[in-house]
């Protein structure tokens, strides 16, 4: 049974080589995307963390800066 | 009407969707590729070689699909200067990319046991290497600009230029004398791909419109957070 999914009638290796293709593609996609994303986010933190207190108070007032810190403790 | 599209209310959503999609995601294409690789049935002409249609064709839509958003997105935020809609187009470009590619690579490797061949000078292929170099240099366009305003004009020049493409690659197999086959799907007419194909094929096409809505939700988030930044900077 394995055996015969894997032939596939002697087309195996281009069939599964397109999916693994397809695959690993989407795999290096969602890596690199991660990796950028966790990246902003900690440099975020840092500047965020830079910020005397009142600097701190006034970028806290923005509703979109308290989503990201949010979400950076989620994470 | 735009307000809807304000970063602020925009963020709330996209922060937390990626979770969610992801795990649809995984199931929808666990499904996809069970149908795919398993239990759909083998083509009387191109046997097993038939199952390779199940990642080239979605991925071919998508990428044509996505190039048509972003020149949709970049000419109206152009026109009626949303900022906004630059960020969304591009962050759809890098799967628009992929996905192009994808279908690039398995219609080569497709190619080999019907054709014979690797690679021809096909309308349909050589159309399709063209979208790929339209979505590389709209890429680039983003990477080698220092002024938004540029940016902003040169990637929607770039996107109104490759647009020109899509017709050709959607109608190049009913213009020209093609190795590759003219569309199985029509959505006017009848398709003459049988049920117990096409249901795999729509499946695997949900899994890689998911897929893309996934990066693109994580990528847009990444660029929000990046315009927050600057905005640090300035404080």
């Amino acid at each position: 049974m394995i055996n015969e999914l894997l032939f596939m009638n002697g087309y195996g290796a281009y069939v599964l080589s397109a999916f693994s293709f397809t695959l690993l593609s989407f795999g290096a996609l969602y890596l690199v995307t991660k990796i950028q994303y966790v990246k902003e986010q900690n440099k975020f933190v840092a500047k965020f963390g830079s910020l005397n207190t009142e600097k701190a108070k006034l970028a806290k007032s923005q509703r979109i800066n308290k989503e990201i810190l949010a979400n950076v403790t989620n994470n | 009407m735009f307000k809807l599209f304000q970063p602020n209310k925009i963020f709330q959503i996209t922060s937390k969707a990626p979770k969610y999609v992801l795990f649809l995601f995984v199931v929808v294409l666990s499904i996809g590729l069970t149908e795919a690789l398993i239990l759909s049935p083998e083509d009387y002409k191109q046997s097993d070689a038939v199952r390779i249609m199940y990642v080239h064709v979605p991925a071919a839509w998508i990428s044509l699909g996505i190039f048509s958003s972003i020149t949709f997105l970049s000419t109206i935020g152009y026109i009626f200067k949303i900022r906004n809609f630059f960020l969304i187009s591009k962050s759809l470009a890098p799967s628009g990319f992929v996905f192009n590619i994808i279908a690039l690579v398995t219609g080569s490797i497709w190619g080999k046991p019907t054709w014979g061949t690797w690679w021809a000078w096909d309308a349909r292929i050589t159309s399709m290497l063209i979208l790929a170099l339209f979505y590389a240099m709209y890429l680039i366009s983003w990477r080698i600009y220092e002024k938004e305003e540029k940016i902003f004009k040169i990637s929607t020049i770039v996107t109104i230029l490759g647009i020109i493409n899509i017709p050709i690659i959607k109608y190049s197999v009913d213009w020209w004398n093609t190795l590759h086959q003219p569309a199985s799907i029509n959505i006017l007419s009848k398709s003459s791909i049988h049920s117990s194909m096409l249901f795999p094929l729509l499946i695997m096409t949900a899994a890689f419109a998911l897929f893309s809505l996934l990066i693109f939700l994580m990528k847009y988030n990444t660029e929000l957070i990046k315009v927050k930044n600057k905005g640090l900077d300035r404080l």
